[in-house]
């Protein structure tokens, strides 16, 4: 049953995508803002937990109730301060400050720890795995950090749909001008917006530093991972996202199991196609 | 009766002092040091791809992270016709040209399909898409690279110092193509169109301008050029690799900050913001990737305040143009003889 | 006499270069309805948006109950007590008409406008209350955008043409609920290009000419020929 396992793995890492995918597609609907840093966000916030955990020596998902209010925090003033400024309707300022932005990043964790490759330890959890049928097995951390991420697009959906918040968001991204009419300070609402953006990051930045190594330069993948689940699985809809996001997965476990040099190509290949047939992905929301 | 005038005064002094420089800049083999060449030469190529880059993100519009595919793919390309078919390296320079743009038709007709930044984003995954395949020609070194064979280098010229010659007055000449045909491109009709787009594309499109189909044909002409920039960039470096083929580093990051600090969306931009940044360069030498670090805030800086970059503060406070690329129109008086 | 509850003082504002609006005076005091009429461009829109804060002031004040409101942002206005119903209704596309309301009561004050209040003044919002705003005819998105304002349970209400692009009965079946709102205490500035209407409802009337004030006065008392002297121009 190699095979099993194989497509069981993809599914999981999936997952981890459209968590990556997710904080993303939350910007650029809530703000038309694409944050090109949002891949070396998420490896700040590796760095983050990292620091917390030489630190406070604790493990790293209790870790997360520290780093993801610091990521979080440091969304609000992010976007309060600098990215508010680039909104409007020239394309040019956001994509190259937010550019500029991933290379200041990158080259400042270049600078405080140097290219040496990291990797967070969770202890036994890692290695453990559990029998779901003859011949297939499921690793405790990948299932638990599937089951977060489809906890975390469940959770954002109903922030979006169900709270006053989300009804911020929706009605500051459909007419900013009437929003402030009803009292919205939209500098406020984008700003959270972002914070809420970079506490996604924040857990998919603690996942990614359990479930692999990392060092400085490894945000632009991860960026494009989470691009590349989102236009799969089609704008402005999260859970076509995750489906985007364990398409992705699939596709790069198939890849590397046919040749480990194939792993990314297959992924990148299976985005292209998608993008050449049905560009508007496979679940794309009606209205856009 | 009227005709359009290019010219302005400030334009015809640019125009002489360019028309200075490129001479002097031609005799340089027999006043410069060699390594004083070399920082010419390159120099010359970041202007060219700074240009390029310009040309498709100030005045198309079309923001592309990824036109490190096209400079790997030149450089691939050169190495392929050399290593693998013998031909002589100058000529490999010229077919990368067409070679790119043929690339350069079905990836437009993919990453068209994306609006913005998530263009941009597409433009970088087709990079790496490049990057990995490159890593699998095993012929080409796969992972690690290849160097260029000895034979090969020889056929360019006998001397190491004609062929440092050859490859200067190379990337000289490219370079002085690459901006001669944007400042031909930028006067002609198809040129008035995409100043249009650059100033707003909106009222361009209701004004009957193809937009689409100028920008296609802009992102392919850049890719012609920046395909052959990339095969004399690796014949200069005498080895490749899929990583410094496909940095996005080299040929993205320092291209756009370039064009930023220079000026978006002028020809004179990218040639200012290339200056600026080598002097920085020498200036900042040692500081590794505190360098890059600084090159970015000041980006950032720049367009939060100085969107339209140094060039842009100049031509604005003065009124200046160093090219011939402005529309007066003058009008001639019926009956009296013309009159400027 | 008590102080107006609001006082245009000279306001000029401006588009850019463009001036839209040459040193208008205005009150409306408390409990009165006072009307704005003009033609296309006169700059009536203008007027009301400057009030509400959405357009800077190139030179002079405005002030609601006394304070100083010239400086103030958009969204700071309505929590002290001014709501504006925007030309064109501009409800939000990507939410039901409840959350269209809920959303107006973001910033809500004290005061009688509730969701089952609003319901009870347009029943036919609550028929229709989970769909999608665009769902719903020009006539009931009017009164979805007024019902919208008064969920902030302002003082004063701004309405900018309400009758634009709707059937005279529809607009007569509005007009008909503005004593309703009237009776709750609240003043009222209705923009119109409907004379008729707007005159009939109104007390106070200002027509305004090109960015000016060209005419001011009671309803009752002006003549058919000084207001079409006035927005016309003649």
């Amino acid at each position: 049953m190699q095979w099993g396992n194989v497509i069981i793995q993809g599914v999981l890492i999936g997952g981890l995508y459209a968590m990556f995918a997710a904080g993303l597609s939350l910007i650029f609907g809530v703000m038309r803002l694409v944050n090109i840093a949002h891949g070396d966000l998420i490896v700040l916030a590796a760095y983050v937990a990292l620091m917390v955990r030489q630190a406070l020596g604790i493990d790293p998902l209790t870790s997360l109730i520290l780093v993801t209010p610091i990521m979080a925090a440091i969304g609000y003033a992010l976007q309060r301060g600098l990215l508010n400024r680039t909104l409007g309707d020239d394309l040019l300022p956001p994509l190259l400050v937010t550019f500029g932005l991933s290379v200041i990043i990158q080259n400042g964790l270049l600078e405080l720890f140097t290219a040496d490759s990291r990797r967070l330890q969770a202890g036994a959890i890692e290695i453990q795995t559990f029998q779901v049928a003859e011949g297939l097995w499921i690793g405790v951390l990948p299932f638990i950090q599937f089951a977060v991420a489809v906890i975390v697009i469940a959770a954002l959906q109903s922030l979006f749909y169900r709270t006053p918040l989300g009804r911020a968001f929706r009605a500051t991204s459909d007419d900013q001008a009437v929003a402030q009419l009803m009292g919205l300070d939209t500098r406020h609402v984008f700003a959270m917006a972002m914070a809420l953006s970079l506490a996604v990051i924040a857990i998919a930045g603690v996942f990614l530093a359990v479930r692999a190594n990392f060092d400085p330069a490894i945000g632009p993948a991860r960026l494009i991972f989470g691009f590349e689940a989102v236009i799969i699985g089609g704008l402005g809809n999260m859970w076509g996202t995750l489906a985007g996001g364990i398409i992705l997965g699939v596709s790069q476990a198939i890849g590397a199991q046919i040749d480990p040099g194939w792993q990314l190509l297959a992924g990148h290949i299976v985005f292209l196609a998608i993008l050449a047939v049905r560009p508007q992905g496979l679940f794309p929301k009606v209205s856009g | 009766m009227s005709r359009v005038q290019h010219a302005t005064r400030s334009s015809q002094i640019g125009v002489a002092l360019i028309a200075v420089a490129l001479v002097v800049l031609a005799l340089a083999p027999f006043w410069a040091e060699r390594s004083t060449l070399r920082l010419l030469a390159e120099i010359f190529t970041f202007v060219a791809l700074a240009s390029l880059w310009n040309l498709l993100a100030g005045y198309a519009g079309l923001v592309s992270v990824g036109q490190q595919a096209f400079v790997g793919l030149g450089g691939y390309f050169l190495f392929a016709l050399v290593v693998l078919l013998d031909v002589h390296p100058v000529a490999a320079i010229f077919l990368a040209g067409p070679v790119g743009a043929l690339v350069a038709i079905p990836v437009a007709a993919l990453v068209f399909r994306l609006r913005g930044a998530y263009f941009a984003i597409g433009t970088w995954v087709v990079a790496e898409v490049f990057r990995l395949l490159a890593s699998q020609v095993s012929v080409l070194g796969g992972g690690s690279g290849i160097s260029l064979p000895a034979g090969a280098v020889i056929a360019m010229a006998a001397s190491r110092q004609m062929r440092e010659f050859e490859i200067y007055w190379l990337a000289l000449a490219l370079t002085a193509l690459v901006l001669a045909a944007m400042v031909v491109l930028l006067r002609s009709r198809h040129g008035l169109a995409l100043t249009a787009i650059r100033d707003n594309e909106l009222a361009a499109q209701s004004n009957g301008i193809d937009v689409w189909r100028i920008k296609f044909v802009v992102y392919v002409l850049t890719a012609f050029g920046t395909t052959m920039i990339g095969a004399l960039i690796f014949l200069t470096k005498l080895r490749i690799s899929p990583e410094t083929a496909f940095s996005v580093n080299d040929w993205t990051a320092f291209v756009i900050f370039i064009t930023v600090i220079g000026g978006i969306g002028r020809i004179e931009g990218p040639i200012i913001g290339t200056i600026v940044f080598f002097v920085l360069r020498q200036a900042l030498a040692d500081l590794g990737s505190f360098y890059m670090l600084m090159m970015g805030a000041v980006a950032i800086v720049v367009m939060l305040w100085a969107p339209k970059g140094l060039w842009g503060l100049i031509a604005e406070r003065f009124g200046w143009q160093a090219l011939p690329l402005q529309r007066h129109l003058l009008l001639v008086p019926k009956d009296s003889g013309a009159r400027s | 006499m008590s102080d107006p509850l609001l006082e245009v003082r000279g306001i000029d504002v401006f588009y850019g270069d463009f001036q839209a609006l040459f040193g208008v005076l205005l009150c409306v005091n408390a409990g009165e309805v006072v009307t704005v009429i003009g033609a296309n461009g006169a700059g009536k829109s203008t007027l009301l948006k400057s009030i509400a804060g959405l357009m800077p002031l190139g030179r002079g004040d405005i002030l609601f109950d006394g304070a100083r409101i010239s400086a103030a942002a958009a969204f700071d206005v309505v929590k002290r007590g001014i709501a504006l119903v925007p030309e064109g209704r501009r409800l939000f596309p990507s939410l039901t008409v409840e959350e269209n309301l809920l959303i107006g009561g973001q910033s809500r004050r004290p005061g009688p406008w509730t969701l089952k209040r609003v319901y009870e003044l347009f029943p036919v919002l609550a028929e229709r209350r989970r769909l999608p705003a665009p769902a719903l005819s020009g006539g009931q998105q009017q009164m979805a955008a007024i019902a919208r304002a008064l969920m902030s349970n302002p003082r004063l209400l701004l309405c900018d043409e309400i009758s634009l692009g709707l059937a005279p009965i529809v607009v007569r079946d509005i007009y008909a609920r503005l004593p309703a709102i009237v009776a709750e205490g609240l003043s009222l500035i209705v923009v119109e290009q409907d004379i008729a209407q707007a005159l009939k409802a109104a007390r106070q009337v200002y027509c305004l000419q090109e960015g000016r004030i060209a005419l001011q006065g009671q309803a009752g008392e002006l003549t058919r020929e000084s207001i079409s002297a006035a927005y016309f121009g003649v």
